[in-house]
């Protein structure tokens, strides 16, 4: 027998993988193509795919922009392609679009007969630079509480925002705003005044009854003074002229500006062990969270009207306001508990070990954890109280989707229904995606890697 | 932070409201205002346009009543109202008046404490069917599926007339009239059944309207006007006798074209001199002045007029006008006599 055995002494060099693994055709073969039941439903979805965005495509894009109603729309559509059917008349968003952006708030207030397309002879800026600033600077003032970055110095614009956003968006005395905002120096001052002289308790007391006292019957007083003597102002607009997508805004904005802080401190009293505040805060969030949000609205809209005494003038849009944001308040208590009930008991004994008081381990322990467990939740609650915005129009409130209606009364655009709905599905799904973008950023960034 | 918001403009309101004055007609005077309550948008009859302006047959009495009182027809402050709000928004004073196509009922009048002060438009329930189903009279349509919005009186409407005339049908609950145009232009119901203002204007979206047929019955009585609360005599004749200028000038053919010329002095027709106010003193019983009638014929001519604008035969909407001609024209329109 002869000594036959082989032995390779070197190693085969690598070959290229098979040409339907690597690539576009590997990655088609293994997620498209991988069983014929999985190739059956991706020809399926992609025909469905095909056919969905062929119809809207075509919808969208082989459309009439110029016309003035719908029935100039539809002669244009026959003109150019003999059939009036799969073609959008945009024409109504070209002719409503200020409508629906901003309602009936007036262009050129101080002169009621000037209109966009007709501007008054002294000229001037329209009046929807007022909202458009207003938005600018909530961006700007929302800017360095989102964002680390951001310069520290813009916490002063978020500061001064609460009195900005009144003042332009209603216009008139700019001495209303800051006699308000006086209210909270008064507190404060107070507050610093009164601590070494009677104690923490009661400087506490003075420094919340002495502001509202202040508010109450003095701040009115005050500003009609000043403002007697030295008029600073711009032109005032009626709530009644708010509308449209800026009411939308102007509403969520309020609603979840106000509403975290009231469901924090909800959350804290739901836990407190403190029985009074305890019921009262579980009493507030349990009633809040039975009623429907449109039950409230119409409390707001109805029944308020008749409790208080007739000729009382008590703005619609604020009662509005009020209602929304106690109705988010009392979800967003709910999730920022569910973030405090996540953290381990250990962290509660761990600030009490290091000496700190409730609200400094509130301040620095419990809640920072709480917040970030519950982002998802709370940015939830945004996206949501956001588009119940749309639920004022059922009290009569011109929002995009009251003005829907308004438009379709008008005899020329009679019949329009998707143009409206997609512009304002468009201009939500923008808000709205952008707070679940900026939602999922924020975790990334605080993930500090327990798992 | 956010809570000075709601304080400050809190304030502000509070600072804004003012203890009750007397009766309406003071308030409005005092105000300065006109708060008339209007549909938040019915083709027609009230609607805003590009520019924010209200447009319609009854935004129209509005601005009569404003132009009579106030002696400006753009005093009006509207208030949009739904069918839902209409109603508290009187009661509670939120509004003066409310023009809102609504029909007068007796339980409207005596249990919600409103007053009727007129009627501006009598409507009716009828029917709509495309012109392929073959069908010329409502009384064929047994068996139907019918297209009817849902808490309305003509939900009840629709039930008494098919059980007196023996019939059967399927309704198709919808929610709002433009709902209802597209389910019954996607063929969810054979027929479709509101307000036959309503159902002329709906028709006239239509593509091709030419397809479709309003049947000829009209199967209940649907009188439209303006209210205000009970109670407050003394406005409810001003809203009352505005709504009545109007319909006498057309019947003792004052115009807005003819006006200026038949109030500069005595005319020949003693009535048409109390009407604008050369003779009498017909608008101080009022607690107006004497040109009340004159200023709120001015503002859209008398109530043919502003018919003609807004729904008449000429405009999309093409209402003809039936039962709202004069009585002289064989109609239902009937002034009382201004003396």
């Amino acid at each position: 027998m002869s000594d036959v055995s082989f032995v390779r002494t070197e190693m085969l060099p690598e070959k290229e993988p098979p040409a339907s693994e690597v690539g576009i055709l590997g990655w088609i073969r293994h997620n498209l193509f991988s069983s014929w039941l999985n190739a059956i439903l991706t020809l399926a979805a992609l025909y469905l795919i095909y056919y969905a965005l062929s119809n809207i495509l075509s919808w969208t894009f082989e459309s009439v922009w110029n016309a003035n109603s719908l029935s100039e729309c539809r002669e244009i559509m026959m003109a150019t392609w003999g059939d009036t059917h799969g073609h959008a008349c945009w024409g109504v968003i070209k002719d409503r679009w200020l409508q629906l952006l901003y309602g009936f708030y007036p262009p050129y207030p101080a002169h009621p007969d000037a209109t966009w397309s007709n501007p008054p002879e002294t000229g001037g800026w329209p009046a929807y630079f007022r909202p458009n600033l207003t938005f600018i600077l909530l961006l700007v003032s929302i800017a360095p509480v989102l964002f680390t970055k951001a310069p520290r110095k813009l916490l002063f614009v978020t500061a001064a925002y609460p009195f900005l956003l009144p003042w332009l968006m209603w216009g008139g005395s700019i001495w209303g705003p800051l006699m308000v905002a006086a209210g909270f120096a008064i507190g404060y001052f107070v507050y610093k005044l009164a601590l070494p002289a009677a104690g923490s308790l009661t400087a506490l007391i003075l420094a919340i009854v002495l502001p509202i006292l202040w508010w109450l019957f003095a701040s009115g007083p005050v500003a009609v003074a000043i403002d007697s003597v030295i008029p600073i102002g711009i032109e005032p607009v009626q709530s009644r002229d708010f509308g449209g997508f800026m009411l939308a805004i102007l509403l969520g904005v309020v609603a979840i500006g106000v509403s975290l802080p009231i469901g924090i401190v909800l959350a804290l009293g739901r836990q407190s062990d403190l029985m009074i505040v305890k019921y009262l805060c579980v009493g507030f969030i349990e009633f809040i969270r039975g009623v429907p949000l449109i039950t409230l609205l119409f409390v707001a809209s109805l029944l308020l009207n008749l409790f208080l005494p007739p000729g009382t003038n008590f703005d619609i849009i604020l009662r509005v306001m009020i209602m929304m944001t106690l109705f988010s308040a009392a979800y967003m208590a709910e999730v920022i508990r569910g973030g405090l009930a996540a953290l381990p008991r250990g962290q509660y004994e761990g600030a009490d070990s290091l000496g700190l008081n409730y609200w400094q381990a509130q301040r620095l322990i419990i809640m920072p954890q709480a917040l970030k467990i519950s982002i998802p939740g709370i940015v939830s609650t945004f996206i949501g109280i956001f588009k119940d915005t749309t639920l004022v129009s059922i009290i009569g409130l011109f929002d995009v989707i009251g003005l829907t209606n308004g438009i379709r009364a008008d005899t020329a655009w009679n019949g329009v229904y998707w143009e409206l709905f997609a512009f304002i599905g468009v201009l939500f799904f923008v808000v709205c995606f952008s707070m679940s973008r900026y939602s999922m950023y924020l975790e990334r960034k605080l993930q500090t890697g327990h798992r | 932070m956010k809570k000075s918001v709601i304080l400050g403009v809190a304030t502000i309101a509070g600072l804004a409201a003012g203890a009750a004055a007397a009766g309406t007609a003071d308030d409005v005077k005092a105000r300065g205002k006109l708060n008339c309550g209007v549909a938040s948008g019915v083709p027609g009859f009230a609607s805003p346009d590009a520019n924010g302006e209200w447009q319609g047959f009854d935004v129209a009495v509005c601005r009569a009543v404003a132009a009579a009182v106030l002696d400006d027809p753009t005093a009006v402050e509207f208030i949009p109202t739904t069918g839902k709000t209409r109603f508290t928004a009187l009661a509670s004073g939120e509004i003066d008046m409310l023009a809102r196509n609504t029909t007068w009922t007796f339980s409207r009048d005596v249990d919600l404490k409103f007053e009727f002060v007129g009627i501006n438009y009598y409507d009716g329930q009828g029917f709509m069917v495309p012109k392929a189903l073959g069908v010329s009279s409502a009384k064929e349509l047994d068996g139907a599926t019918v297209c009817i919005q849902t808490g309305t009186t003509t939900e009840l409407n629709l039930a008494d007339f098919f059980r007196i005339n023996n019939m059967s049908y399927e309704p198709v609950p919808i929610e709002t009239n433009a709902e209802a145009q597209q389910q019954y232009l996607a063929g969810a119901c054979d027929v479709y059944t509101t307000d036959a203002s309503g159902l002329a204007a709906t028709r006239a979206t239509f593509e091709n309207a030419g397809d479709h047929v309003i049947l000829p019955e009209i199967i209940s009585k649907e009188p439209l006007g303006p209210l205000v609360r009970h109670g407050d005599h003394e406005w409810g004749d001003v809203v009352r006798w505005t709504l009545n200028a109007l319909i006498a000038a057309e019947e003792l053919g004052v115009t807005s074209a003819n006006i200026d010329e038949m109030s500069s002095g005595a005319t020949d027709n003693p009535e048409v001199n109390r009407l604008l106010g050369t003779e009498g003193t017909l608008g101080e019983m009022l607690g107006l002045d004497a040109n009340w009638a004159q200023r709120a014929i001015k503002v859209g001519g008398n109530y043919g007029e502003v018919f003609a604008k807004n729904i008449g035969e000429e405009t999309p909407i093409g209402l003809a006008r039936g039962l709202n001609a004069q009585w002289t024209d064989g109609g239902l329109l009937y002034a009382p006599p201004f003396r």
